[in-house]
C-alpha cells in the first residue's frame, strides 16, 4: 500500500487581510524508501505543507483535501490520535537547531521523551536507547553528551540531536524542513549525508524541504517545485534538472550562483551578475485568479491571467530533443512520463532556455 | 558559583550602604525637632535644649551618621526615644507578625498567579482568559486598604468567620494567630497576585511560540503535556524576576495593612515611629527592610540557577 498519499491538500490561513491560501491543491504520493523534495522561495507554502502533514498548523489555519497515511486520512484524525502519529510514524526535523531544543532539559531527556511516550520505555531503557541513537547520528563521546544541555553543543551537534530525536521511534516518514539552512557550509554536507544515509539504511520515506536547489539535487528522488502555495513543476529530480520547463523553475535555477563565473572575469570577460527573478512573491491573501507566477513571468499572456494553468505532462519535444541538450555529457532526453509542469507556454519557455 | 556569591554580596553591601545614606538624609530634611516632639510644644526652651544635647542632636550630621553606622556594624541598635528600649527589643515580637504575614501573602500571591496565569494562557482569547484578565485588572486597581476594609466587612462583620483585627500572639496557640493573619494576607496578596498572574500569562503565551515547543508537539506530546513539561518551567524565569522585585511592594503593603487590621507588626511600628519622630527606630527599621528586600532578591537569583542550567555554566 502507498505509504503517503496527499490529495488536493489545501491550507487556508485566516489573516487580517482575509483568508490566505497558503497551500493550494498539493497532490503527491510517496512510497517507503522514496524521497521527495519540496523546493521554492520563502512563503511558497512548503513549510505549511509539512505542518499540515504533521497536524501542527497554526490555530487560524484550516486544511482540506486528504493526507492518507497507509490509506487513513490524517486530516480526519482526532487530536489524541494525531499525537500517536507524531513522533511515532511521522517525525520532523526543523530548521533552527539553536532554538528547536528546550534549553532547560538535557539532551538525553529530550531524546528519551518520545521513546517513553510511544514505546513506553522506562527511564533507564529510554536513556540507553538515546545513547545508541546519539552514536547512530555520529556524536562523539555520546555517553557524556547524554547529560549535556543544548547550550553546551554546537549547531551541527544540535541538529544531530534533532535527527536522533526524530529517528527515535523508527518513523515511516521523516520530514526535514530546511535541516541545513542554519548551519555552516562545512557542516551542511555532513548533516545532509547523515540524513541521506539514515533514510537509506532505515528504509524510511523522506520529504526534504529546501530553497536550495543544490541540496535538493543531491538528496531526493523526486521534486515538487512550489510557487504561490501550489506545485508548478514536478517530476524525477534528474528529469527536472535536465529539462527545466516551468519559467519559475528556470528562474530559480538561473538565480543559483555557479562556480567559474569569477574565472571568466579574470580572463577579461565582463563579470556576470547573479540572475534574479524580477518582482516579489504575491500576497497569499491576494493571489491572482490565473497563474500565480504571471506577474513575474516574461512569457505572460492574457491566457495565463485568465485561469490557473493545469499540470500537464512535459513530453520532451520530439523535434528539438537532440538540440535541446545544450549541456554536454547528458544523454539524449529520456521520455519521462511523470514530469509535469503547470504552464501554458511550455514550448516557448523551453525554446527560450535553449537559445539562452 | 563562588564568584557569583561574592558579586551578589558586594551588591548587597552597596545597596544597604545606599539605603542608610538615603534614610539618614530623609530624616535630616524632615521638619520637626525630635526633642520638641518628645517634650511637647509647651516645654521650656531650656529643657528642649538640654534634651537635644542629651540626644546628641547638636553634633554635626556626619558625625551622627558614622556613630549610627558603626553601631549597626557592631550589632548595636539604637534606643527608641518613645519606648526607651532597644530597637532590637521592639522588633522581637513584631517580626513574629510581619514575617509570617509577608510569607503567607507571598505564597498566596504565587499560587494565585500561577493557577490564574496558566488557566488564562491555556484559554487564550477564549472566555476564561478574558474573565481572568478582567478580574486581575480589578485586583490591580483596588487599593489594598480598601480591599482590607471590604474583607473585614464581609468576613468579620457579616459572616463573623474572622475577627476584624488585632493579634492574639503566637504564645496563645498557632491556629488563632494564623487565623488573625489570613484576612490581612489576602488583602496584601491580591494586588501582587493579580500583577503576577498577568505576567505569568504573557510569559506562558510567549514561551508557547518558541521553536522547542513545536518540537515537543512534533514528538507527539499533547498540548497539556507540552504546557507542563516544556512551557511552564521556561516561562517561570521572567515570573520569578518580577516576584523578587515585587517583594519590596509587599513589605510596603504591610505598613498599610497592619494598620487597617491593628496588627502590632513592624509596619505599624514604622508608621508610629515616623509620626512620633522616633528617628532612631525609623532609620534602623528602614535599613532592616532594605536588607530583607535585598536578601529575597538574592534568593531569587539562586532560584534562576536552579531553573535554568545555562546560568550554572556561565554567569554564576
Amino acid at each position: 500500500m502507498t505509504l503517503l498519499s496527499v490529495e488536493n491538500l489545501s491550507v487556508t490561513l485566516n489573516t487580517m487581510g482575509g483568508p490566505a491560501r497558503a497551500v493550494r491543491d498539493m497532490t503527491f504520493t510517496l512510497e517507503r524508501g522514496e524521497t521527495l523534495g519540496l523546493v521554492g522561495e520563502s512563503g511558497c507554502g512548503k513549510s505549511m505543507t509539512a505542518l499540515a502533514l504533521m497536524g501542527l498548523l497554526p490555530e487560524t489555519a484550516r486544511a482540506s483535501g486528504a493526507v492518507r497515511l497507509e490509506g487513513e486520512n490524517l486530516l480526519e484524525y482526532s487530536e489524541a490520535a494525531m499525537c500517536r502519529v507524531r513522533g511515532n510514524r511521522i517525525a520532523m526535523v526543523f530548521q533552527e537547531p539553536m532554538t528547536s531544543l528546550n534549553p532547560l532539559h538535557t539532551v538525553g531527556h529530550q531524546i528519551g521523551e518520545a521513546l517513553s511516550l510511544h514505546r513506553k520505555l522506562g527511564r533507564g531503557e529510554a536513556q540507553k536507547e538515546a545513547l545508541r541513537l546519539l552514536e547512530v547520528v555520529g556524536i562523539p563521546d555520546a555517553g557524556k553528551r547524554l547529560g549535556n544541555y543544548p547550550h553546551q553543543l554546537s549547531g551541527g551537534q544540535r541538529q544531530r540531536v534533532m535527527i536522533a530525536m526524530a529517528l527515535s521511534c523508527g518513523p515511516d516518514l521523516l520530514i526535514a524542513d530546511e535541516p541545513t539552512t542554519a548551519l555552516d557550509v562545512t557542516i551542511q554536507k555532513q548533516i545532509l549525508d547523515l540524513i541521506r544515509n539514515l533514510v537509506n539504511d532505515l528504509g524510511m520515506a523522506m520529504i526534504l524541504i529546501s530553497h536550495d536547489l543544490g541540496v535538493i539535487a543531491q538528496s531526493v528522488d523526486r521534486v515538487h517545485v512550489m510557487y504561490g502555495g501550489g506545485t508548478v513543476e514536478s517530476g524525477p529530480t534528474a528529469a527536472i534538472f535536465e529539462h527545466l520547463s516551468h519559467p519559475y523553475t528556470q528562474g530559480l535555477f538561473a538565480a543559483m550562483p555557479k562556480l567559474g563565473q569569477r574565472a571568466k572575469r579574470k580572463d577579461g570577460a565582463k563579470r556576470q551578475r547573479l540572475n534574479t527573478i524580477p518582482g516579489v512573491v504575491p500576497e497569499l491573501a491576494d493571489l491572482p485568479a490565473g497563474c500565480t507566477f504571471a506577474e513575474r513571468c516574461g512569457l505572460v499572456t492574457d491566457e495565463c491571467r485568465a485561469a490557473p494553468p493545469p499540470l500537464t505532462s512535459v513530453a520532451p519535444p520530439a523535434g528539438n530533443a537532440s538540440s535541446g541538450n545544450a549541456s554536454a555529457g547528458i544523454a539524449p532526453a529520456r521520455i519521462v512520463e511523470d514530469h509535469f509542469a503547470a504552464c501554458v507556454h511550455l514550448d516557448e519557455a523551453r525554446a527560450r532556455l535553449n537559445s539562452a | 558559583m563562588s564568584l557569583f556569591l561574592v558579586k551578589r554580596f558586594i551588591t548587597f553591601l552597596a545597596t544597604l550602604f545606599g539605603a542608610t545614606i538615603l534614610t539618614f538624609l530623609a530624616l535630616e530634611i524632615l521638619p520637626g525637632d525630635p526633642a520638641l516632639v518628645i517634650l511637647g510644644v509647651d516645654a521650656p526652651d531650656s529643657a528642649v535644649e538640654a534634651l537635644r544635647l542629651e540626644m546628641g542632636l547638636d553634633r554635626p550630621a556626619i558625625e551622627r551618621y558614622f556613630d549610627w553606622i558603626s553601631g549597626l556594624l557592631q550589632g548595636r541598635f539604637g534606643t527608641s526615644y518613645t519606648y526607651s528600649v532597644s530597637v532590637l527589643e521592639l522588633l522581637e515580637a513584631r517580626l513574629g507578625i510581619t514575617i509570617p504575614l509577608a510569607l503567607m501573602a507571598m505564597v498566596l500571591s504565587v499560587v494565585m498567579a500561577l493557577s490564574l496565569g496558566l488557566y488564562a494562557a491555556s484559554q487564550h482569547n477564549k472566555r476564561g482568559d478574558v474573565t481572568v484578565m478582567g478580574v486581575s485588572q480589578l485586583g490591580i486597581s483596588v487599593p489594598n486598604f480598601w480591599l482590607a476594609l471590604l474583607l473585614i466587612l464581609l468576613f468579620a462583620v457579616h459572616l463573623r468567620w474572622f475577627s476584624a483585627g488585632g493579634f492574639p500572639g503566637w504564645e496563645n496557640g498557632v491556629w488563632p494567630a494564623f487565623k488573625a493573619l489570613i484576612l490581612p494576607s489576602i488583602a496584601l496578596a491580591t494586588v501582587q497576585g493579580a500583577i503576577l498572574a498577568r505576567f505569568t500569562r504573557s510569559a506562558i503565551l510567549e514561551t508557547m511560540r518558541e521553536d522547542y515547543v513545536r518540537t515537543a508537539r512534533a514528538k507527539g506530546l499533547t498540548r497539556r503535556a507540552t504546557l507542563w513539561k516544556h512551557v511552564l518551567r521556561n516561562a517561570l524565569i521572567p515570573v520569578v524576576t518580577i516576584m523578587g522585585l515585587q517583594f519590596a511592594n509587599l513589605l510596603a503593603g504591610t505598613i498599610v495593612v497592619e494598620n487597617v487590621f491593628a496588627l502590632p507588626g513592624v509596619g505599624r511600628l514604622i508608621l508610629q515611629s515616623i509620626s512620633q519622630r522616633d528617628v532612631v527606630v525609623v532609620r534602623d527599621l528602614v535599613v532592616l527592610l532594605a536588607a530583607m528586600v535585598v536578601i529575597v532578591n538574592f534568593f531569587v537569583d539562586l532560584l534562576y540557577a536552579v531553573i535554568d542550567p545555562r546560568l550554572k555554566a556561565h554567569d554564576i
